[in-house]
């Protein structure tokens, strides 16, 4: 007991660690269970890329499923050969600049909504009219507009980006606390103020959300306009492929843009994570 | 001298869907410059709607609320208003709620240094010093309404509304800040009007006391508290006067409260 004490004095610096912290049944709990779960998902992957290669040409012709070694080799390929990086850099500035014009739309409208219910009730039915065109419908006008370069790919991308952007911002915006409202406007605030000191950052909680939501909608956005387009990206290097019964090379593209789906909602969750630090640190 | 608040027969009728809520019926009081006024009432009886009223924030159904002799017809900016909720911005630290009323109107105009001045200042008056940088969400409720707290004051209005502020706080934690308020409001000659439903608290920290009937809200006594000061919110109860506050307020009070369980 005495030698605890002692011993506690002399790390002033860090606070000392109680031992329940260590031995505690639900500790441990927790922790085998971390350990299970990710033991499980590595095992779980291995075990279906070892089935997919066994029953490649065994059970089934490669030339359907081809296999995880052939994806490997093309995706090799298409990097030696230089096809990929162009690809995979196009596809991200279509998807990037679509996401940034579809998001900041939504944004605009949806605090416009928020902000004047007088709007919103007149646009409402403009906007539930827009939402249901079934998007993929508009590419060949778009095509029309503005040629199969990179402003069809953005705006289609821009079009599948603004609805849930827009939707979640208005909900926001709608959800934003009259009491501090009117606590703010006691304080002398002009309309502006309460705008942008309540209604901006109250809302961004529901913003972040639309925002990351449709993240992959951008990306599908671009890859579908690609597609359709057929010069360049990664829509047009999974539609090439497939047209040549290239199956290990679509694998490949389709591996590479989930990829690239993936980092960009990690970074959308990132800078989510940082502007609503006040949310994650709930003690 | 003109009262700095003046309410004139005031009455309310709220809708609630299709219900209609008489809140106050034929409110005329007055709310003395410098003195801090208790209201007490059962829930309900149109306590906050009072305040409400007195901020600007909505318009009276007939009647009118006068301050200093000026009816008001667009929000208050003069007072400042703790309201029942907690209502921090629960994306800024502490010390950026203090900030808030200083980006505001006309005290954007103090210069940073004055600023940074004074919401220190503040922020150590309500005992706050340390937890500048934490989020409302990693305070506790008593934190909370001291931060509010030193919000309200930091821009030194005339007239601070408190709608129950501390009635969602523990019995000891409700003593100790309503001590603090008093230490902080004795010699300021601001006047504060203090809404509780607690008319121990509103007898220990009052120099008037009104006391509301149930719904719809009218005033049912009126009573000076000619306790001294400065006063101690522990020890005040055993003086002598104040049994005889609390009984003749609690036989006002007491009538609706079986009122209103009957309804
Ligand atoms: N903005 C409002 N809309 C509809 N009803 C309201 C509104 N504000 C208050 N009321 C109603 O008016 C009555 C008095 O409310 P309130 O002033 O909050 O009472 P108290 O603060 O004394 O508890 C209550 O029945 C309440 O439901
Ligand atoms: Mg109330």
């Amino acid at each position: 007991m005495a030698e605890t004490v002692a011993s506690q004095a002399g790390v002033e610096s860090r606070p000392p660690i109680d031992e329940v912290f260590l031995v505690d049944p639900s500790v441990r709990a927790r922790r085998r269970q971390t350990v299970i779960v990710a033991v499980a998902r590595i095992a779980l992957a291995v075990a279906g890329l070892l089935a997919w290669e066994l029953a490649s040409d065994r059970l089934i012709s490669s030339f359907w499923i081809s296999s995880p070694s052939a994806i490997w080799s093309a995706l090799l390929r298409f990097t030696a050969d230089g096809q990929l990086v162009p690809a995979v850099w196009v596809t991200l500035l279509e998807t990037a600049a679509g996401f940034a014009a579809g998001g900041a739309a939504g944004i605009l409208v949806g605090l416009a909504f928020g902000i004047s219910p007088i709007i919103a009730r007149i646009l409402d039915p403009y906007l539930v009219a827009l939402n249901s065109i079934p998007r993929v419908a508009l590419i060949p006008l778009f095509i029309l507009w503005f040629g199969i370069g990179f402003e069809t790919k953005v705006l289609f991308a821009a079009t599948l980006v603004f609805f849930p952007v827009f939707l979640n911002t208005f909900a926001g915006a709608r959800d934003v606390d009259r009491d501090l409202i009117d606590v703010i406007r006691v304080m002398g605030a002009s309309r502006l103020d309460v705008i942008r000191r309540v209604f901006v950052p109250s809302a961004l909680v529901w913003v972040f959300a639309g925002l990351r939501m449709s993240i992959p909608f951008a990306l599908i956005g671009a890859v579908i306009a690609e597609m359709f387009t057929s010069n360049e990206g990664l829509g047009y290097l999974i539609a090439v492929t497939a047209n040549q019964y290239d199956t290990a090379g679509s694998f490949a593209s389709l591996l590479v843009t989930t990829v690239l789906g993936l980092v960009l909602t990690w970074g959308v969750s990132q800078a989510e994570r940082r502007t609503l630090r006040w949310r994650s640190n709930n003690a | 001298m003109t009262p700095i608040l003046e309410f004139r027969d005031l009455s309310k009728v709220f809708f609630k869907g299709e219900q209609r809520v008489h809140a106050l019926a034929h409110v005329t009081a007055e709310v003395e410059e410098g003195e801090l006024l208790a209201i007490v009432g059962p829930s309900g009886c149109g306590k906050s709607t009072l305040l409400n009223l007195s901020a600007g924030l909505m318009e009276p159904g007939t009647g009118e609320v006068l301050y200093r002799g000026q009816p008001l017809t667009r929000v208050n900016t003069q007072v400042s208003y703790v309201t029942q909720k907690d209502n921090l911005l629960p994306w800024r630290i502490v010390e950026d709620n203090v900030a808030l009323p200083l980006e505001l109107g006309a005290h954007a105009k103090l210069s940073k240094d004055d600023r940074r001045e004074r919401i220190a200042r503040y922020i150590e008056l309500v005992g706050l010093t340390g937890f500048e940088k934490h989020y409302p969400s990693e305070l506790s409720g008593g934190m909370r309404k001291r931060a509010q707290l030193a919000r309200s004051l930091v821009y030194e209005p005339d007239v601070l509304l408190m709608d129950e502020p501390f009635g969602a706080l523990d019995a000891q934690l409700k003593l100790v800040l309503q001590a603090e308020l008093l230490r902080m409001w004795e010699g300021t000659g601001k006047t504060l009007v203090f809404v509780t439903h607690d008319l121990a608290e509103a007898i220990t920290i009052a120099d008037r006391v009104i006391v509301m009937s149930s719904r719809p809200g009218r005033i049912r006594a009126i009573e000076h508290i000619d306790l001294p000061r400065p006063r101690d919110v522990f020890g005040i109860r055993f003086v002598p006067g104040f049994g005889d506050y609390f009984e003749r307020l609690w036989s006002a009070l007491r009538e609706d409260i079986h009122q209103g369980q009957e309804v």
